[in-house]
């Protein structure tokens, strides 16, 4: 369970990125953050493993206040909590199964991990998830040969392999093609009902957020403005988060498509 | 359809104005006439030149590898020495260096020092740290080595900072999310995005230093330079000549060789 208490970001620049945000994810549950850009969804996700310094507030991840963690507690606390980045953040030079195994450096000493030496039970993590996204055919592959979906997998591995409690997701699939979205996102949503992970998953698609995810929070300037069950995303609700538009083609897209997935994939042959 | 006029066009002037433009030319060329004017010109020396640089070729034609071989091959292999050795202990030491000075990865602190001493050695020439060193340490090749040394670390460990501070920042947040420590980070976030320039810029210091190590000769640090320098001091340029044209093979079969290692690690 994830409380995040008046959560307050102010960047040197001045920039009143988060303002006074408090939100609760309990475990199991995924949270679609969504929001204009500049609204504070990346600095919000970044306060909570501390890659961006919170300015006030509390972060509570089960007793742990995160906001008031020393340095050397940091490393401990962000083990329990896996990060999933839009542009994969994979290192490219490094193979698949490499780039895995990064992320169990915070239970592996130095030396270790520099010869490449991890523990068998951390290589049996490792080949397990990498089952479990589909990618054991690749393991021994450099991460730039692979697809950008490929690439993504290899991300959700590497946040997996260290057991977190915690998915922190920016943007995950705004690099990718719709159906590769789609099937990242169904993924990265099934794993965290499998495991009963809490996930914060920032996203522009509002259609696929709703497709997938159980809860919406909105943000505006660093607000809170919404927060709701998907079906709740009303066109006042978009104009409340966003600003005024004609909502009325997104909220028809996302019917479609609810349609075409219940369709039978037959009709589309006989058109052909 | 009726016939467009052709639109001319030109680049604008670097100097908008024309007077300014003006001025500035015939200020350059009347200060070429001077320069040339204060330069003093001794015919005599220049024929006098022209006589030694005749020999000169004519020795390049016939070079003499035999009769000074012994003081070639042990210059030789004093440079080589010099070179191999300098560029090990150099390369070592400018790694911490360039890790120490690269802003995003190092304390502020750190950083400060590493780029002091980073900049203190790239300011000093090769030669006149060679003469100091010389001077500390008496002739021969062990100033050279120092000498050598001293240099690589400003050199390489410059551009391995740069390269560190220009890396992909997303795998280092990456690594450090996962909870990796300092050390971690920069084994798996950062070594692997510099490491193939770093060994192509340690191939290339390699045949820089072979350079070098000829030209600090000259000033007494020992090796090819010194035995270079005693063949031009007693006129016999046919050694001489031998010398420059291994120091040119060496100087090519190290570009070979590093170009070749540098295409392999990328
Ligand atoms: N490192 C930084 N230094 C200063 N200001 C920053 C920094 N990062 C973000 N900001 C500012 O904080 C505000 C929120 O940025 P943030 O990246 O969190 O928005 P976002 O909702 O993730 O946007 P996007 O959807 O475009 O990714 C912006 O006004 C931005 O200019
Ligand atoms: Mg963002």
């Amino acid at each position: 369970m994830l409380v995040i208490e008046n959560l307050t970001k102010r960047y040197a620049t001045g920039d009143l990125a988060i303002d006074g945000v408090t939100l609760s994810v309990p475990a199991g549950q995924v949270v679609g953050l969504i929001g204009p850009s500049g609204a504070g969804k990346s600095s919000l996700i970044r306060c909570v493993n501390r890659l961006v310094e919170p300015s006030e507030g509390a972060i509570r991840l089960g007793d742990a206040d995160l906001a008031k963690l020393s340095r050397g507690a940091l490393g401990q606390a962000r083990r329990r909590m896996g990060m999933i980045f839009q542009e994969y953040a994979l290192v490219d030079r490094l193979t698949v199964m490499e780039n895995v195994l990064s992320g169990r450096l915070g239970y592996v000493g130095f030396w270790r991990s520099f010869l490449r030496r991890f523990p068998q039970g951390d290589i049996d993590r490792a080949f397990s998830v990498l089952e479990r996204v589909g990618l054991t055919e690749h393991v021994d592959k450099r991460a730039d040969a692979l697809s950008g979906g490929q690439r993504q997998r290899v991300g959700i591995a590497r946040a997996l392999v260290q057991e977190p409690d915690l998915l922190l997701v920016d943007e995950p699939t705004a690099s990718l093609d719709p159906k590769t979205s789609r099937q990242i996102m169904r993924l990265i949503v099934e794993i965290c009902a499998e495991r009963r992970l809490a996930a914060i998953v920032n996203i522009h698609d509002v259609a696929l957020a709703q497709m997938f995810v159980q809860r919406i929070v909105g943000l505006r300037k660093g607000k809170v403005v919404f927060d709701g069950p998907p079906d709740g995303l009303t066109p006042e609700a978009l104009t409340e988060i966003y600003g005024a538009e004609d909502w009325a083609a997104t909220m028809r897209r996302v019917e479609d498509e609810d349609e075409a997935s219940n369709a039978p994939a037959t009709p589309v042959l006989a058109l052909a | 359809m009726s016939a467009v006029p052709a639109r001319r066009w030109s680049p604008p002037p670097l100097i908008a104005s024309p007077l300014l433009r003006y001025a500035l030319y015939g200020g350059v060329a009347l200060y070429l006439v001077l320069a040339l004017g204060t330069v003093e010109i001794n015919w005599a020396r220049i024929s006098e030149g022209a006589d030694r640089a005749v020999r000169l070729f004519a020795a390049f034609l016939q070079p003499d590898f035999t009769s000074r071989w012994g003081d070639i091959q042990s210059g030789l292999l004093e440079s080589l020495t010099m070179t191999v050795t300098s560029t090990i202990v150099g390369v070592a030491i400018s790694i911490p260096f360039g890790i120490g000075a690269a802003r995003n990865i190092a304390p502020l602190p750190v950083y400060a020092f590493c780029r002091a001493f980073i900049a203190v050695s790239r300011s000093l020439q090769e030669v006149i740290v060679a003469i100091l060193l010389v001077v500390l340490f008496g002739f021969g090749p062990f100033a050279g080595f120092l000498t050598l040394a001293f240099a690589t670390i400003g050199f390489l460990a410059k551009l391995l900072a740069e390269d560190i501070e220009d890396i992909d920042p997303a795998p280092l947040e990456a690594i450090r999310a996962t909870g990796a420590g300092w050390w971690q980070v920069l084994t798996y976030a950062v070594l692997p995005q510099v490491a193939p320039r770093l060994i192509g810029l340690s191939m290339y210091r390699v045949d820089i230093n072979f350079r070098e190590s000829a030209v600090i000769g000259i000033v007494g640090a020992g090796g090819i330079g010194a035995t270079l320098n005693t063949a031009m001091d007693r006129y016999e340029f046919d050694s001489a000549a031998a010398v420059l044209l291994i120091i040119i093979g060496i100087v090519l079969a190290c570009e070979y060789v590093s170009g070749f290692i540098r295409a392999k690690v990328q």
